[in-house]
């Protein structure tokens, strides 16, 4: 298929591992950014085919990972209230809260939907009048310039029965908190491609220049990461620390100009708390004062929330790399995807779920199976 | 039931929902797994049957092996590219025989309407019900009609039934696989699947794919008469997918599995929405090819037999079965890495981005 056979083609794979192994005679911690990129990766293997010395750390870039306990409680107490219409995109579904999760409340009769775009939840709102519509509105700078543009729909048509409950985060200030952190091993990042060709690479430069890292601006598909990392690791090689576009068939140094714009008509930047992380300042979007009749904490008042993280769940080292889903006491053991304590085993995107489903186990039994 | 019920009291720690059925235990995958082996095998007690679970069941009586089997169709939309429930009715069941080598005597198929839904769509369904009878060679010999309440049906449900007579000479089951076995698949992947889920969601892939739905008996029967013995284990691979139905047999089987991913033969408007929407064409169903466990020293007669067949035109060799690793079925990426190919676990749910 066009636009994508070109990427996952297994001779130019093979060339670009052997360029790699070539220039590689160091071991280095590159880091990908994006959830995406980490399922791109573990799905095809792509980790276990590099030099011995290149590792590659999984980031904080699932947003359905990072998404704080307590507003996936919000979202299921708002979603249990008579007379709503919950709807989110269809992973958020089964990210478990603190007592429950959002399949489980549509199995008990709530109207919990899942929406391909956010304008459907608009449309929604628009045939269901007499019900509130929420959408969950979560994820980086890709998702946020279609959940501005919902809002901006909503308010050109009056619509008082639809709102967004808003857990956006974004990646610049992430990525400083983590190279800012004593922990921290990561020496080069592949940015993250589809949030870069919304927002262009800017906001990176100054963080290569004081960080001294290496940034490469990446794509999704095998051979887009593989480029990515010989591109990073071949800077680290030559002692170089600038921001360079692997993915240039999607992404200019400007970004989309109108996303951005989108965003910042509707969105304001504020603290952010991730989950497993902890707060991050000016790391996350809120609703913008004169869009905060659309604001779904503010409309629905389901009272002060607290939350507390399962104790054996070490999501916030996995998310920030200083540990891998198979040191976890409770990976393939009591986390599993079918009853995930933690966000990074919910999402195809997260860690520890990517490396399950690719059997990445401690060696366990299979169901059924006497060894 | 109060928004507080909802969120606590009702559902004490471990914290997850174990006493209601969630859609996911209608997926195919893990979740029905379960719900089969905790809730409604044990409870049959001494009228259960050991062995393991087939889509369809070979009973021994008056000398000959007869199959039966059920199956209950809930498709939403009722209609689609390609087919529609009455269809599917027929072709699901008559397919699920042929998984043992059986080839139909008869069907039963029972109506369950919503009142108040339109009597032409229902002459459609009955039409395609007979049309797809008569296409497959198989009379409906009796059935059934209900009516419930507004609200009590989502429309229309259709029950079938089946009654197959195995072909002489083989037996093929899920527990039949053994390593060196070619694993064959009939044709391409995931066009159902892809087709109700954009009919039904309006994503508007469905202009360039439809339903692969259709009857499969008459490809069994060639595959039977090239390989015989050979032929060791089938399995249409509906709900749950591809990967549902081979770790179903490596399972089964007790033996490894290794397919080759580059080998899947995709359409590429499935392809497309699969990439969209971030789903696994291998968890994606799938009502008209199969996927054998054949014997070496049969697998080039087995192949070049599918080959002949209409339904098996684009027939390709897809794996291995290996003596390692028993119940595991491992794909060989693009890339040339390995990874494990799991059941589907819940429900599909498409990706944020």
């Amino acid at each position: 298929m066009k636009y994508l056979d070109e990427y996952r083609d297994p001779g130019l794979a093979r060339v670009l591992l052997d360029r790699l192994h070539r220039v590689a005679t160091r071991p280095w911690s590159l880091m990908e950014v994006c959830g995406g990129q980490t399922h791109t990766i573990v799905r095809q293997g792509i980790d276990e085919l590099l030099p011995a010395g290149i590792r590659m750390i999984h980031g904080p870039g699932c947003p359905v990972c990072v998404t704080p306990l307590e507003t996936l409680d919000r979202a299921m107490a708002i979603a249990a209230r008579p007379g709503t219409v919950f709807t989110s995109f269809g992973d958020m579904l089964r990210v478990p809260g603190s007592h429950t999760d959002l399949l489980a409340l549509r199995a008990r009769g709530c109207d919990v939907r899942v929406v391909y775009s956010p304008m459907d939840a608009v449309v929604l709102a628009q045939q269901n009048p007499d019900r509130q519509v929420v959408f969950l509105a979560v994820g980086f700078e890709t998702t946020a310039p279609a959940n501005a543009m919902a809002v901006l729909r909503a308010a050109g048509l009056g619509l008082a029965n639809f709102s967004l409950l808003v857990s956006h985060v974004l990646v610049p200030p992430a990525m400083t908190a983590l190279l800012g952190s004593p922990d921290c091993r990561v020496q080069a990042f592949l940015a993250a491609g589809h949030v870069c060709a919304v927002m262009g690479w800017t906001e990176y430069e100054p963080l290569a220049e004081r960080h001294r890292v290496p940034i490469v601006v990446t794509g999704f598909e095998p051979l887009d990461l593989l480029e990515g990392i010989l591109m990073a690791v071949t800077q680290l090689e030559q002692g170089r620390h600038e921001v360079e576009n692997q993915y240039a068939r999607a992404v200019r140094r400007d970004g989309n100009t109108a996303a951005q714009d989108a965003i910042r008509r509707v969105f304001r930047i504020a603290d952010h708390a991730w989950r497993g992380v902890g707060t991050i300042p000016a790391s996350g979007l809120v609703l913008a004062p004169e869009y905060a009749a659309f604001d779904a904490e503010r409309r629905f008042d389901v009272g002060n929330l607290t939350a507390r993280e399962h104790a054996e769940c070490i999501a916030g080292a996995i998310l920030t790399g200083t540990r891998e889903p198979t040191d976890c006491i409770a990976y393939g053991r009591t986390c599993t995807p079918r009853n995930p304590l933690g966000a990074p085993m919910v999402s195809s995107e997260g860690t520890c779920a990517a490396y399950y489903s690719a059997g990445r186990t401690k060696p366990a039994a299979v169901p059924g199976i006497v060894p | 039931m109060s928004t507080a019920d909802l969120l606590s009291g009702a559902c004490p720690a471990p914290r997850r929902e174990t006493e209601r059925v969630l859609l996911g235990h209608g997926s195919g995958g893990r979740l029905s797994a379960e719900l089969i082996a905790d809730v409604l095998v044990p409870a049959l007690g001494a009228a259960a049957v050991a062995g393991p679970l087939e889509d369809a069941a070979v009973v021994t009586a008056a000398g000959a092996d007869l199959a039966l089997s059920t199956d209950a169709y809930v498709v939403t939309p009722l209609f689609f590219p390609g087919g529609d429930i009455g269809r599917l009715a027929v072709h699901g069941t008559v397919n699920d025989l042929a998984m043992r080598a059986a080839m139909p005597l008869a069907l039963c198929v029972a109506y369950v309407i919503e009142e108040g839904f339109p009597l032409e769509d229902l002459r459609r369904v009955a039409a395609s019900v007979g049309e797809a009878a008569r296409d497959a060679g198989v009379r409906v010999v009796t059935g059934d009609t209900k009516v419930v309440n507004r609200g009590a049906a989502d429309g229309l449900f259709v029950v079938s039934t089946g009654l197959g007579r195995r072909l002489p000479g083989t037996a093929p089951s899920a527990a039949g696989a053994a390593p060196g076995d070619a694993v064959l698949l009939s044709g391409a992947i995931g066009s159902h699947g892809v087709t109700v889920l954009s009919t039904r969601e309006g994503l508007g892939f469905e202009a360039d794919v439809s339903s692969d739905t259709r009857p499969l008996h008459r490809l069994v029967e060639a595959m039977v008469q090239a390989g015989g013995e050979g032929v060791h284990a089938l399995r249409d691979p509906t709900r749950g997918g591809l990967a549902s139905a081979v770790n179903e047999i490596a399972r089964a089987s007790a033996t490894g599995v290794e397919i080759d991913e580059p080998a899947l033969p995709v359409p590429d408007a499935v392809r497309a929405a699969c990439e969209m929407l971030g789903l696994d064409v291998a968890h994606v169903a799938n009502e008209g090819c199969l996927v054998a466990f054949v014997a070496p020293d049969c697998e080039a007669q087995v192949l070049a037999a599918m080959r002949d067949c209409p339904e098996g035109r684009d027939a390709v060799r897809i794996g291995r079965v290996v003596d390692e690793e028993p119940g595991r079925v491992w794909m060989r990426t693009g890339v040339g890495s390995r990874r494990v190919l799991d059941m589907l676990v819940g429900e599909q749910l498409p990706r944020i981005c």
